[in-house]
């Protein structure tokens, strides 16, 4: 029986909190260098979430959502796609878009305020939705377009959003369409137990947010999402059930990750104020990173050299990351009135002209100030 | 010589998404009822046999469903053409329109584009349910990254949408539901478009020029021709894009007048016309002889249409406007 098949409550889990195969699972079929690679991910992804937050603590980057606990979903989840197959995040997901192709200084160089870090030349990723649930909509329209366009080669569209999105018409709204039209979409919800400041159990009186899927007419599920490979091949029969679908069913899967945000919501959240130290460490027992590490030392893939390998790798990309993005020179200043349209309007046009003259009268320094 | 059709604006909005459905295979309609049912206003009639329901597509009752999916059809490579029902219902896509449709070019830099036309009958005048009657232009205008347009004849009508479908940005088209059956014109068989951002002169005039769009456009005519029985001549200018404006026409005509009355049927505060008026005292001070007369509908949630003839500007109030800024 496909693991989708299951009774939404009843959570996939292939590695227990010690990094223990769980009774009667099975393990994904994944090469030990695509596991070392998977951890290497999910160290990469920690480390670079650890020093983006310094990066903010120290005035050198803006406001930075964290995405600490939550990399065995995103890393388990990208990690699971083809490669033409389309992502669509919400603001949190540098760990799923890094596995995508996307380089570290691009994602920082967007949270530096550099809108040309959400230039993805080449890679099938969407740029990031800030407004909740709304990117929804935008998985499910190109998806239901490749069912138009693409008959068999169709891809399938990956949408990422928290908790909090399912209380959101747009995720109603999103999900209701693509049963209706049958799109090969996998929703895959993130659920951190935190909107912010508001608690999963107030977003809806549900028992899972994975038993939603039931009143679209396709399968919701839910995984442990702390569980790299229990969210490897969750995603994975997602994946490849939205293009080749069984006759029976429809395309569409929607996947809760169970998971916790170890971190604030933002830099600019203090979690403190609405949750208690002792939930955090509860959480914290179950932190993917150590639980993979684990199965690869218990399986003989991984030992203290090949560890200590992933750690240097990981900071010396990292490092070089965070150089590289602080070398980018701020754009030009006209650059904002470049992609309003295809073409600037004699309004832009004159606006643009205007800036222009008003840096040559003052100069950058004095308009800056 | 190539045929024409004698057309209502709305069979003409009928016949440009026909003609574009045919040039283009990536052009598809979607909507609550726009397929079998051809419409509620029968503005789709005919396309769900012709073009079949790919792509004329009958959606669930979802209007930011219908709008947020057309934005990722159309970054996928479609040109998806979505009506919404009535204006008054755009509500739950302003969050898609405004947040991803407008803005998804710049923040992919060129890499995602919406070329989308969201079509949507507005304004008031037709004994209406409450929410069936506004004019809500100025919204849309006043974003970043969206192009407005308004018809105000059949022969405009199939070639503004024409250009919307073409345009490489989105579009709202609003179609001034009031004059949808109000008179014919021919109306040729081919495609062909009528540019975004050109207004038209729809009466010559030397006196005042008078700036208007949509179902205004009639009822400014015919004040025009009232006052030029008394030897005032008017200038009326149907803006047609909203935006991007036509502002060298608008400044053409009036260095000509030096005079101007605005009309519309939005209200009065944060209207276009005062974006209208703003733009004249910004480039064309020197010419000014009187203030500019906005004549627009009143600052009030809109009236159920026991009182609608009271809030919609007419001939005879656009008359005496004109009247004022003639003697002032």
């Amino acid at each position: 029986m496909s693991t989708l098949q299951r009774d939404p409550d009843d959570r996939v889990r292939v590695l227990d909190e010690d990094g223990r195969v769980v009774d009667g699972a099975e393990v994904p079929d994944l090469s030990d260098e695509e596991l070392v690679e998977m951890y290497r991910q999910m160290r990469l992804a920690r480390h670079f979430d650890q020093r983006a937050v310094s990066l903010q603590r120290q005035g050198r980057m803006g406001t930075y959502p964290p995405l600490s606990g939550q990399e065995a979903a995103q890393v388990g989840s990208a990690a699971a796609m083809d490669d033409d197959d389309w992502m669509f995040p919400s603001y949190r997901e540098h760990g799923a878009a890094y596995v995508r192709g996307v380089d570290l200084a691009q994602t920082l160089r967007y949270w530096m305020g550099d809108e040309r870090g959400n230039a993805l030349e080449g890679l099938n990723i969407f740029p990031v939705a800030v407004p909740i649930a709304t990117q929804i909509l935008h998985a499910t329209g190109a998806a239901w377009a490749s069912n138009l366009k693409d008959g068999d080669d169709r891809n399938a569209f990956l949408c990422y959003f928290g908790d909090g999105a399912t209380s959101e018409g747009d995720f109603h709204e999103g999900l209701n369409f693509a049963g209706v039209f049958d799109a090969p979409a996998v929703f895959f919800c993130n659920n951190n137990q935190w909107a912010i400041s508001v608690p999963r159990e107030r977003q809806t009186a549900s028992e899972t947010l994975a038993q939603k899927a039931d009143a679209y007419g396709f399968e919701g599920v839910q995984v442990d999402g702390m569980d790299p490979l229990a969210v490897y091949q969750v995603t994975r029969e997602a994946i490849e059930k939205a293009k080749a679908a069984d006759p029976d069913g429809l395309r569409p899967t929607l996947i809760e990750a169970v998971q916790y945000r170890f971190g604030a919501h933002t830099t600019a959240d203090d979690p403190s104020v609405y949750r208690d130290e002792e939930e955090v460490e509860k959480w914290k027992a179950k932190d993917p990173i150590p639980r993979l590490e684990s199965y690869l030392r218990n399986t003989g893939v991984l030992d203290d050299e090949g560890v200590d390998a992933v750690t240097q790798s990981v900071e010396d990309e990292v490092a070089e990351a965070i150089t590289e993005a602080e070398s980018f020179e701020r754009p030009e200043a006209t650059d904002m009135f470049d992609y309003v349209f295809e073409e600037r309007t004699e309004r832009l046009e004159e606006q643009r002209a205007h800036l222009q003259r008003l840096r040559e009268r003052h100069g950058d320094e004095e308009l800056l100030e | 010589m190539s045929s024409t059709q004698n057309l209502t604006l709305v069979q003409a909005v009928r016949d440009g998404l026909k003609s574009e459905m045919q040039r283009d295979d990536d052009v598809l309609v979607m909507g609550e009822d726009v397929g079998k049912n051809g419409g509620v206003f029968r503005a789709t009639e005919g396309l769900y046999d012709e073009f079949g329901e790919d792509r004329v597509i009958d959606t669930p009752l979802a209007e930011s469903g219908i709008v947020g999916t057309a934005i990722g059809m159309a970054a996928y490579g479609l040109k998806p053409v979505p009506e919404i029902q009535f204006s008054g219902f755009m509500y739950p896509a302003f969050d898609q329109i405004i947040s991803h449709a407008a803005r998804m070019r710049t923040r992919s830099r060129g890499r995602f584009t919406c070329p989308l036309v969201v079509r949507a009958p507005y304004g008031g005048g037709i004994r209406a349910p409450e929410h069936h009657s506004e004019s809500k232009e100025a919204f849309y205008a006043h974003e970043a990254g969206l192009k407005v347009v308004i018809p105000s004849t059949p022969y405009d009508t199939k070639g503004l949408l024409a250009a919307s479908i073409r345009d490489p940005d989105p579009v709202i088209f609003l179609e001034p539901k009031l004059i949808y059956r109000a008179f014919r014109e021919e109306v040729p068989d081919d495609d062909y478009t009528v540019e975004l951002g050109e207004a038209a002169v729809r009466r010559e005039g030397s006196d005042i020029s008078l700036f208007t769009w949509g179902a205004m456009t009639r009822p400014s005519i015919q004040a025009a021709e009232s006052v030029a029985e008394d030897g005032i001549d008017v200038e009326v200018i149907d803006l047609r894009t909203l935006k991007p404006m036509d502002t060298d026409a608008i400044l053409e005509s009036f260095e000509k007048t030096g005079r101007a009355v605005v009309v519309h049927e939005a209200p009065k505060t944060g209207g276009l016309a005062g974006e209208i008026t703003a733009t004249i005292q910004e480039e064309a001070l020197l010419y000014q002889e009187a203030p500019v007369n906005r004549v627009t509908g009143f600052d009030v949630p809109y009236p159920l249409y026991a009182l609608e003839d009271y809030y919609m500007p007419e001939d005879t109030r656009i008359e005496d406007a004109i009247r004022e800024t003639y003697e002032f």
